[in-house]
């Protein structure tokens, strides 16, 4: 808080070196020794376990429990054959990852933000029954919806042709998934108001090119945020993922972690989830970079990104 | 948003085919203009979202086929309810070897709530009033176990915990334990699965309440100040009473995914001793003959879960309608 750290010197002057409850009675805007000490080692708590883990990818040795020397060895070239690069089944499941990804993003974001924009202008209780729907996609734990995902593909959907597989998985992904595009577009679309695309009407669009050429480009920001953080999710899903996996081979790399993480863990495991981790670390940093670029003069809020 | 945007058009006034939008200058739209912007993601949802729950009850009140694979039943009126009442005989009942698991998950979500609430609240008050320069840097920190998935962050205590892992070895070093008896931390200790899930969902409950405390005013707390309270009373009757909604909010975003939470318990514990809901249900669906029961317990949990799922959507809507 600025106004916190602009008092603290004025105050400092009066007395803040009593230390003690008399000290913050005197001076309750001084340094909380306390909460700092909280707050710095909530964090360490929360990075350093994860710093280890990718360490432990790098290891040579066969332990992922304790580092030994470095090497690319789980990464690359393990001698069995075993490494992240290296083994058959592991780079399929890195292509499923990113398979799954791309399509599920490129399909639920489109369909996501065209239900925003109808919900948030089309007023009535169709509308409030519709957006009541989506925001319980949003609110349910995962295995509920995984669990009824899986029987309906079992008993309904597989006499259409779908089955358990790639196509499965990503209509249930894109089921979990579209409630983020929805939501973040709802709250641009708030404080968008509707004098724009009605001041493109005015100016002689139609209203389908109004939404296109007026609407539509003020969203950028929101739909560029979506693509980034549907695609990230869906790197790291793996409920919904496993649930409506079939083949061996539609098993993307959060699996795998999953499986073998207590079964028999190598530091290909620990490779698999970094390779994870730098991927949603890219498309996110890529979709604050877009996000920002495109909403110059419009508020960004940092915390808008890891609110959902 | 104005309230009148929600009334339709007076009748008499529409164009054929046309609707115009009152209060407002003379924009017309086509009728079906809004609608068929929703109607895929509409469709979507009622096939992929509501359908799949109706194939849930089909299932759970419907029956099995020789080989015991479900047989769900689509008319209602044929619905039996042999299944719902021997799920309920396992919980309630004379043998009840459900309860134990129902009894486990609700002390255990109660215990990490309540763990993610107190740190959660004194890193999110300190982030809010005292980071001052390295706010942004802790706000990145903060939020980057969003992108972090889950797994890892799961696979990184499997790691630090395993017999010869750092936790041990640092307590064999510190001769807290004695050097041949690593602890067994992976082996159905509550305290592992716990330690799961507050590490997994505090950073959901920190951002909500940072991005409430930080938009209090200071002015509020000087004037508490200024009346004579002591900073102590300050907290406690201005801070800590402001921040209820956002405290019950986190509390709700936290606790949901834990009660359906199987992951952590998997991962960290495996053990039945440490068994929750989530995996009365991850087994039911895994293996053979248990279907009807799965879809029961999937049932029960939503019902368990309705009020505050309500109350979480509720809190959503009118996060959306202040912006």
């Amino acid at each position: 808080m600025s106004d916190a750290a602009a008092t603290t010197p004025a105050v400092t002057l009066v007395g803040a070196r009593t230390g003690g409850f008399r000290g913050w009675r005197r001076d309750p805007w001084r340094k909380p020794r306390v909460l700092a000490a909280v707050t710095w080692l909530y964090l360490a708590w929360s990075i350093l376990p994860i710093t280890i883990a990718i360490a432990l990818s790098f290891n040579a040795g066969r332990s992922n429990t304790q580092l030994q020397t470095l090497g690319l060895r789980w990464w690359f070239n393990d001698s069995d054959g075993g490494a992240l690069f290296q083994d058959p089944d592991l780079r399929r499941a890195i292509l499923q990852t990113y398979l799954l990804s791309f399509v599920t993003m490129l399909v639920s974001v489109p369909f996501g933000v065209a239900f925003a924009i109808g919900i948030d202008r089309w007023r009535g209780r169709l509308a409030n029954t519709a957006n009541f729907l989506m925001l319980l996609t949003f609110v349910m734990p995962e295995i509920i919806i995984g669990v009824a995902l899986l029987e309906v593909v079992r008993y309904v959907l597989s006499s259409v042709g779908v089955h358990l597989g790639t196509v499965a998985q990503i209509l249930g992904l894109v089921t979990y998934q579209i409630s983020y595009p929805v939501i973040i577009v709802r709250a641009r679309l708030l404080s968008i108001g509707k004098e724009y695309e009605e001041a493109g009407m005015d100016l002689g669009a139609t209203p389908t090119g109004s939404v296109r050429r007026v609407l539509l480009p003020m969203l950028y920001p929101a739909i560029f945020a979506s693509f980034a953080i549907v695609f990230a999710d869906t790197v790291d899903d793996f409920v919904t993922v496993r649930y409506l996996s079939g083949p061996a081979s539609s098993q993307p790399l959060s699996i795998f972690v999953y499986v073998s993480t207590r079964s028999s863990p190598t530091p290909a495991v620990n490779a698999a989830a970094t390779l994870m981790l730098i991927t949603t670390t890219l498309v996110i940093t890529l979709g604050w970079a877009a996000y920002k670029r495109l909403a110059r003069g419009q508020e960004a809020d940092v915390a808008a990104f890891g609110q959902l | 948003m104005p309230e009148g945007e929600a009334t339709p058009a007076p009748k008499g006034r529409r164009r054929p085919d046309r609707e115009e939008s009152p209060e407002e200058s003379g924009v017309w739209y086509p009728r079906w203009f809004w609608p068929s912007f929703a109607s895929p993601g509409i469709v979507w949802l009622l096939v992929l979202f509501v359908l799949p729950f109706y194939v849930i009850l089909a299932i759970a009140f419907g029956t099995v086929d020789l080989f015991r694979n479900p047989l769900p039943v689509w008319q209602p009126w044929w619905w039996t309810k042999s299944y719902l009442l021997d799920v309920l005989t396992k919980i309630f009942g004379a043998q009840a070897f459900l309860r134990p698991t129902y009894y486990r998950t609700l002390v255990y979500v109660i215990i990490a709530s309540a763990i993610c609430l107190l740190i959660g609240y004194a890193v999110a008050y300190y982030v809010a009033r005292h980071a001052g320069k390295r706010k942004t840097l802790i706000l990145i920190l903060l939020i980057s176990p969003f992108w972090i998935s889950y797994l890892m962050r799961m696979l990184a205590w499997v790691n630090l915990l395993e017999s010869d892992g750092y936790v041990n070895r640092t307590l064999q070093f510190l001769h807290l334990i004695p050097a041949n008896h690593p602890i067994a931390w992976l082996e159905g200790k509550p305290v592992t699965v716990i330690l799961g899930l507050v590490y997994g969902y505090i950073p959901y409950m920190i951002l909500p309440l940072y991005g409430f405390l930080d938009r209090i005013q200071s002015s509020l707390l000087e004037a508490g100040r200024d009346l004579g309270a002591s900073p102590a009373s300050t907290f406690w009757r201005v801070t800590l009473p402001l921040s209820k909604p956002a405290i019950y909010a986190g509390l709700v975003i936290v606790s949901l995914p834990m009660f359906g939470d199987y992951y952590t318990n998997n991962l960290l514990s495996g053990s039945p001793k440490t068994t929750m809901i989530g995996n009365l249900i991850d087994d039911s669906v895994g293996s053979y003959g248990q279907g009807p029961q799965g879809a029961v317990l999937v049932i029960i949990l939503m019902i368990l879960l309705l009020v505050p799922m309500l109350y979480y959507m509720r809190s959503t809507l009118r996060a959306q309608e202040l912006k």
